[in-house]
C-alpha cells in the first residue's frame, strides 16, 4: 500500500527547462527517470496533454517478451527485459512483473519455419527460447484445443520462459514517482500545440499554458507524434491505427501464461484479477478515435474461443481502443531529426509497452549526448533513405 | 463500424473492403531522377492528419473497384466518396469525388478542414 500521499507533485509549468519531454506515457515517464538519474539532467518537465500514463500505457495488454528475430531488435528488447527484471528494486516500488513465460503459436508450415528461426536467432543472440510441439503448448496450456480439426491447428509455439506481463499502471506510476523524486516536473493538462525555433533549431514548445523554452525537446507522443511534427513540416513514416484490447469477466484461474497468435490475431493473458485480457491486430485504416472495429473483436473472440473452447462461457465486460504508431518496418524510430535539438522516440506499434524502461534508458542517454546510443542506431529515422530496414513483421506479433 | 458509401453499390459495411491508404499518391513520372530521400518519402511516407483524410477503399466483396472516400480519423464521419479514376477528394475543401450519397442531405461539413 502507498498509503494517501501524493506520488507526484502537482507543478506549474516553468519559462524554461534543459530538456521538455512531450508525452507522459511509460516512455515518457521512464526517459525523464532515467536523464536524471543516469545523465543528472534533473531540469526537466514531461508536458501531458490530458493525465498522466491515460494514453496507450492505460490501453496495452501489458505484454513483456524480447523474442524478436533480428540482432538489432534483439538487443534493445532484451536490454528492455533486464532492466524490467530488476525494476521494483530500481524504483522501490512494485510493478507486478510476472514472468509467467510467452509462447507465440505456429499455425501453417511456414509458421512453424519461421518460428523455429525465430528459437535459434535467439538463442544466438542468447535470449532464452524454446520451440515446443502441441503436446508440450497443451502441458503448459491444459485449455488449449490442439485437435487438428481446427481450421488453424496448432502446429507448435515458441515459449520465452522470462517473458510474461506488469501492471501497466504500477509501471507509469513507480517511474512517475521516480522521476518527481529527482526533481522532473510532470505537468498534466499541458498541450503541446507547436514548437519554437530558431532556424533549424528547436528551442522550445507553445502549450495551451504559454511557451516554455527548452534546451532539447524529446517526443514520447505514440500515435500522436506525426500530428505534432506535422507543425513543423517534417513528415514521418509514420501511419496511426485503432488498437484495441478487451475483457471477460472475473474468473477462476484458467491461463497462466501468455499466449499470442500472429496467423489467427488474438493474445491472452489473464489478469491477478482473473480478467482474460485479450488483444488482436489493429484496425487497418488510420484512425485516432480511439475505438476500433467490431468486426476486429469479432475475430479475435472467434479465434479465441476456437483455440481455447472453455472461453465461449465469458462474458465480455468491455472493450477498447488505443492509437498506435505504426512504420513501414514495425520497428521503432529513435534518435535525433533535421532538427537540432529535437529527438524522435516514436513509431513503436504495437509492441510499445515491453519496451519501457529499455527505450526510456536508450533515448535518454541520445538527448544526453546528442548522439544515437549504440542500441538505438539502428533504429534511426535515415534507415528509410538508406534502406536499411529492421523489418519485423514477422516478430511484431500482431498484424501491422 | 464504417459504414462505407461504395460510388457503385452503395453504402455497405466496412469489413466488405480492403483499406489503400492515402489517396492520390502518383508513383514518380521518373523515379531514376529521385535521389534516396525522395524515393524514400515516396515509398514509405503518406499523410497521417487528425482530421479530413482522403483515402482509396477496396470493395473486396463488392464490385472489386477502388473508390476514394473523403473521412474524418477523429469520428470516421465520411463526407464524400467517388471512383478512384476520378480527382481524389479534396481535405481541405471537401470538394471532388462526389458526394457520399447525393439523394441525402449533404453531410459534408461546412468547414472541411484540419483540426486544431
Amino acid at each position: 500500500m502507498t498509503g494517501d500521499a501524493p506520488l507526484w507533485r502537482r507543478r506549474e509549468p516553468e519559462a524554461g527547462y534543459d530538456v521538455v519531454i512531450v508525452g507522459s506515457g511509460g516512455h515518457g515517464l521512464a526517459t525523464a527517470y532515467y536523464l536524471a538519474r543516469e545523465h543528472g539532467i534533473r531540469d526537466v518537465a514531461v508536458l501531458e496533454r490530458g493525465w498522466l500514463a491515460g494514453g496507450n500505457m492505460a490501453r496495452n495488454t501489458a505484454i513483456i517478451r524480447s523474442n524478436y528475430l533480428w540482432d538489432a531488435s534483439a538487443g534493445i528488447y532484451e536490454h528492455a527485459l533486464g532492466l524490467w527484471e530488476g525494476l521494483e528494486e530500481e524504483l522501490g516500488r512494485p510493478v507486478l512483473l510476472s514472468q509467467r513465460g510467452v509462447l507465440n503459436l505456429a499455425h501453417t508450415t511456414h509458421d512453424v519455419r519461421e518460428s523455429v528461426r525465430r528459437v535459434n536467432a535467439n538463442r544466438l543472440n542468447g535470449i532464452d527460447a524454446e520451440w515446443l510441439d502441441p503436446e508440450e503448448v497443451k502441458k503448459l496450456v491444459p485449455i488449449i484445443d490442439i485437435t487438428p480439426a481446427l481450421r488453424y491447428p496448432v502446429l507448435g509455439a515458441t515459449y520465452q520462459p522470462r517473458a510474461g506481463i506488469a501492471k501497466h499502471d504500477l509501471v507509469a506510476w513507480a517511474f512517475a514517482a521516480a522521476a518527481d523524486a529527482l526533481g522532473v516536473h510532470l505537468i498534466e493538462d499541458c498541450e503541446v500545440t507547436g514548437f519554437q525555433r530558431r532556424g533549424d533549431r528547436v528551442v522550445g514548445v507553445e502549450t495551451g499554458r504559454g511557451p516554455i523554452a527548452a534546451g532539447r525537446v524529446a517526443l514520447c507522443a505514440a500515435g500522436h507524434t506525426s500530428v505534432l511534427t506535422d507543425r513543423l513540416g517534417l513528415r514521418l513514416p509514420l501511419q496511426s491505427h485503432p488498437l484495441q484490447a478487451l475483457v471477460t469477466q472475473l474468473l477462476e484461474p484458467v491461463i497462466d501464461t501468455v499466449v499470442m497468435s500472429n496467423t489467427v490475431h488474438v493474445y491472452v493473458s489473464q489478469a491477478d484479477k482473473g480478467e482474460l485480457v485479450l488483444g488482436a491486430g489493429i484496425d487497418a485504416y488510420n484512425g485516432y478515435g480511439r475505438r476500433g472495429s467490431f468486426a476486429t473483436i469479432e475475430h479475435q473472440v472467434a479465434a479465441a474461443v476456437a483455440l481455447f473452447p472453455v472461453f465461449e462461457h465469458a462474458e465480455l465486460l468491455r472493450t477498447w481502443g488505443g492509437i498506435v504508431d505504426v512504420t513501414p518496418d514495425a520497428s521503432p524510430i529513435i534518435g535525433r531529426t533535421p532538427y537540432e535539438g529535437l529527438y524522435l522516440n516514436c513509431g513503436w506499434g504495437t509492441g510499445g509497452f515491453k519496451a519501457t524502461p529499455g527505450a526510456g534508458h536508450v533515448f535518454a542517454d541520445t538527448i544526453a549526448n546528442d548522439r544515437p546510443h549504440p542500441l538505438a542506431e539502428p533504429f534511426g529515422l535515415d534507415r528509410f533513405a538508406a534502406g536499411a530496414l529492421v523489418d519485423e513483421h514477422g516478430a511484431a506479433a500482431v498484424a501491422h | 463500424m464504417l459504414l462505407i458509401p461504395c460510388p457503385w453499390c452503395g453504402p455497405r459495411d466496412e469489413a466488405e473492403f480492403r483499406y489503400g491508404g492515402q489517396a492520390g499518391v502518383a508513383h514518380p513520372q521518373d523515379p531514376w531522377a529521385l535521389d534516396d530521400r525522395a524515393w524514400a518519402d515516396y515509398l514509405f511516407v503518406r499523410d497521417n492528419p487528425e482530421g479530413w483524410f482522403a483515402e482509396r477503399w477496396f470493395h473486396t466483396s463488392g464490385c472489386r473497384r477502388w473508390c476514394h472516400v473523403l473521412r474524418d480519423t477523429v469520428d470516421n464521419r465520411i463526407a464524400a466518396s467517388g471512383p478512384a479514376t476520378t480527382q481524389a477528394p479534396d481535405p481541405g475543401t471537401g470538394r471532388g469525388g462526389g458526394r457520399a450519397d447525393p439523394s441525402s442531405p449533404a453531410t459534408a461539413p461546412t468547414t472541411p478542414g484540419r483540426r486544431a
